[in-house]
C-alpha cells in the first residue's frame, strides 16, 4: 500500500489534488461488511451482514439504535461508529430535553457529516474510518441518509455500503421504482434480498449473520434479529433466493477488516 | 443553538458602578418593566392581550412599547417584566427561527422545520432555567401561543398556550395571566371562560380585564394591543389602541378621607 510521500498527514495535498488519507479512510468503509438501507413512503429499513472473528465468538453488532425514531447501520471501523453513535444519542436526548420533541433526522445527518468533515482538515486528527447509513422516521416522513469519512452526505431512496455492496446496490436500483408503495413486510424482504447479494463466496444469509431494523409510521425503531428474522429467511428460501447473487465480481477479499 | 443568552439586556447592569470588588453582579430586580399579559384560548385559536406601557420604577416611561410579538410564522409570545430582557429573548427566538428557515433538513422536500409553539415554549423553559441557574435570570414571565404540530409535521387543530416564568417554571392552560393580572384578571377570566368562545366574546372579555387592570394596577395603561393566532397558522397583532374608561364610579369619586383612613382611595 505504498503510494507516496503525500499520505503521511490528513491535511496534505498530493500534486494531483487529492487527500490520500481521506481516500484511505473511504477504503476502510469498503472493507467493512455490507450494510444496506432503503425506504418506502411509510417506512425505512436497514439490513446488515454481521461478521464474527471465529466460529466460537459472537457476531459483531452492525445496527445501532440511536433514538426511538432513528438508527444507524455501519460499515468500517466499529469503534469509530460507536463513538459517533454515542454522540448522536446525546444529540437526540439533548434535543428532546430542550424542545420536547424528536430531533429532525436531517439536522442530525448534516451535523454528523460536519463532524466527519472536520477531521479531514484538522491537523493531528484522522478521518473516521466508517460509513454510516441512517434510517429515520420523523415529522417529514421516512429518511435514509448515507455518510462517508470524507464528509459527504447523500439522502437516498436506497443505498448500500461495505464489502460486495455493489450487487446490493444493483438490486436496489433495479427495484427502486416499486419501493414507494411497499408495505412494511415487502420492504423488509427487499432489504433481505439485497443483502443476500452481498454475502460472499458460498456463504449464506442466516439468522446468525443477518440483521435487519425497521422504523416507520406508528412503529418505533425495531431490530429484527435471530429467530425473528427466520420468517423472512424462510420466505427467501421459498423464492429460491438465498445466496442467488453470491458470485459477485468484487470477490472475497482476504484482507477484510473489522476491528 | 446555544442556551445561554450573551450578556444583554439587564444582565450586566451592576448595582453600583463604584464597587471596588471584581465580582460580577447580576440582575436582582428589573429596571424597565412591562406589566401583565393576558391570554385565552377560544374557538379558533388563541388570543393575547397586553398594554403598551413600559415603566421605569413607578414612572410611566414608554407608552408605546410592544410586548406582543410574533417570533415565527405561527407562534406569538407576550412578555412582562424587564423590557430589555424581553427584547433580548425575542431577538434570540427570531434568530433561531431564521436559522430554521434557512436550513433545509431534507434534500428531498423543502418543508422547513420551523418550531411549533410547544417547542418554542419548551426551549424557553430551558433558556430561563439555564439563566436562573447561573444566578443571572432573564427577568420575564413569558406567554407562548400557537398551535401544536402533528407527528407528520403539519399544524394540528389543537391550540397551544403555555407560560414560562423567570426561573423556568413552565405550564400550559386554557387561560393565562402574568404579573398583577394573575391576581386581578385571572379570576375574572376563569369565571367567564368557555372552550367554545367566539372571537368577539373572548376579545370583549380580554378588553374588560385590561380595563379593570388599568383601574387597579398603577403600572398599567389604557393603551393596549390584542393579538391572535388562528387555525390557519396566521399571527395577527393589532396596532395599539385606547380603551374607553369610566371614572365616575362612586368608589372612584369619593375619597375615603374622613373615614378613619389616610385620605387615599
Amino acid at each position: 500500500m505504498f503510494r507516496n510521500q503525500y499520505d503521511t498527514d490528513v491535511t496534505v495535498w498530493s500534486p494531483e489534488g487529492r487527500l490520500l488519507q481521506v481516500e484511505y479512510a473511504m477504503e476502510s468503509v469498503k472493507q467493512g461488511s455490507a450494510c444496506i438501507a432503503l425506504r418506502s413512503s411509510t417506512h425505512a429499513v436497514i439490513g446488515a451482514l454481521k461478521r464474527s472473528v471465529s466460529e466460537l465468538s459472537s457476531h459483531q453488532q452492525k445496527i445501532l439504535q440511536i433514538d426511538d425514531h432513528l438508527g444507524i447501520g455501519i460499515a468500517g471501523l466499529t469503534a469509530d461508529a460507536r463513538t459517533l453513535a454515542k454522540w448522536m444519542r446525546n444529540e437526540c436526548l439533548n434535543h428532546k430535553y430542550v424542545y420536547g420533541t424528536a430531533l429532525p433526522s436531517g439536522r442530525l445527518a448534516n451535523d454528523l457529516a460536519d463532524r466527519h468533515q472536520r477531521t479531514t482538515q484538522t491537523y493531528v486528527r484522522r478521518p473516521y474510518g466508517v460509513g454510516l447509513l441512517l434510517a429515520a422516521f420523523d415529522r417529514n416522513g421516512p429518511h435514509v441518509y448515507q455518510t462517508c469519512p470524507s464528509g459527504n452526505i447523500y439522502e437516498c431512496y436506497g443505498t448500500a455500503i461495505g464489502a460486495r455492496s455493489q450487487s446490493g446496490r444493483t438490486y436496489l436500483e433495479k427495484h427502486a421504482d416499486s419501493f414507494g408503495t411497499c408495505g412494511r413486510e415487502e420492504l423488509i424482504m427487499h432489504a433481505v434480498r439485497a443483502l443476500v447479494g452481498c454475502v460472499g463466496g458460498d456463504g449464506e444469509l442466516t439468522v446468525e449473520n443477518g440483521s435487519v431494523a425497521v422504523v416507520g409510521k406508528d412503529e418505533k425503531f425495531t431490530l429484527i434479529e435471530g429467530e425473528e428474522l427466520q420468517p423472512y429467511l424462510d420466505r427467501l428460501e421459498m423464492e429460491g433466493g438465498n445466496n442467488g447473487g453470491g458470485g459477485d465480481a468484487e470477490g472475497d477479499g482476504g484482507d477484510d477488516m473489522e476491528t | 443553538m446555544s442556551l445561554s443568552l450573551q450578556a444583554g439586556g439587564s444582565a450586566t447592569r451592576a448595582l453600583s458602578s463604584t464597587a471596588p470588588s471584581a465580582t460580577t453582579s447580576h440582575t436582582t430586580s428589573p429596571i424597565t418593566t412591562g406589566t401583565s399579559v393576558l391570554a385565552i384560548k377560544y374557538r379558533s385559536g388563541v388570543l393575547l392581550a397586553a398594554d403598551t406601557l413600559v415603566s421605569y420604577g413607578s414612572m410611566a416611561k414608554y407608552k408605546n412599547a410592544r410586548r406582543l410579538l410574533p417570533i415565527n410564522s405561527s407562534t406569538l409570545i407576550g412578555g412582562s417584566g424587564e423590557y430589555s430582557d424581553l427584547q433580548s429573548v425575542t431577538e434570540l427566538l427570531k434568530r433561531n427561527a431564521l436559522e430554521d428557515r434557512c436550513t433545509a433538513d431534507s434534500l428531498y422536500n423543502e418543508e422547513s422545520n420551523e418550531e411549533c409553539a410547544k417547542e418554542v415554549w419548551s426551549y424557553l423553559r430551558a433558556v430561563m432555567y439555564n439563566r436562573r441557574s447561573k444566578m443571572n435570570p432573564l427577568w420575564n414571565d413569558l406567554v407562548v401561543a400557537g398551535f401544536k404540530k402533528n407527528e407528520d409535521g403539519t399544524i394540528s387543530d389543537e391550540p397551544f398556550l403555555g407560560l414560562v416564568d423567570k426561573i423556568g417554571t413552565a405550564y400550559e392552560d386554557d387561560i393565562l395571566a402574568t404579573g398583577f393580572g394573575s391576581y386581578i384578571a385571572l379570576p375574572l377570566m376563569r369565571e367567564k371562560y368557555r372552550p367554545d368562545m367566539e372571537e368577539g366574546e373572548a376579545r370583549a372579555l380580554l378588553e374588560d380585564c385590561l380595563r379593570i387592570l388599568f383601574y387597579r394596577d398603577c403600572r398599567a395603561l389604557n393603551r393596549v394591543q390584542i393579538a391572535k393566532v388562528t387555525r390557519d397558522g396566521k399571527c395577527l397583532v393589532s396596532e395599539p389602541y385606547e380603551l374607553d374608561t369610566y371614572w365616575d364610579f362612586k368608589g372612584f369619586v369619593n375619597s375615603k378621607a374622613g373615614l378613619g383612613t389616610d385620605g387615599g382611595w
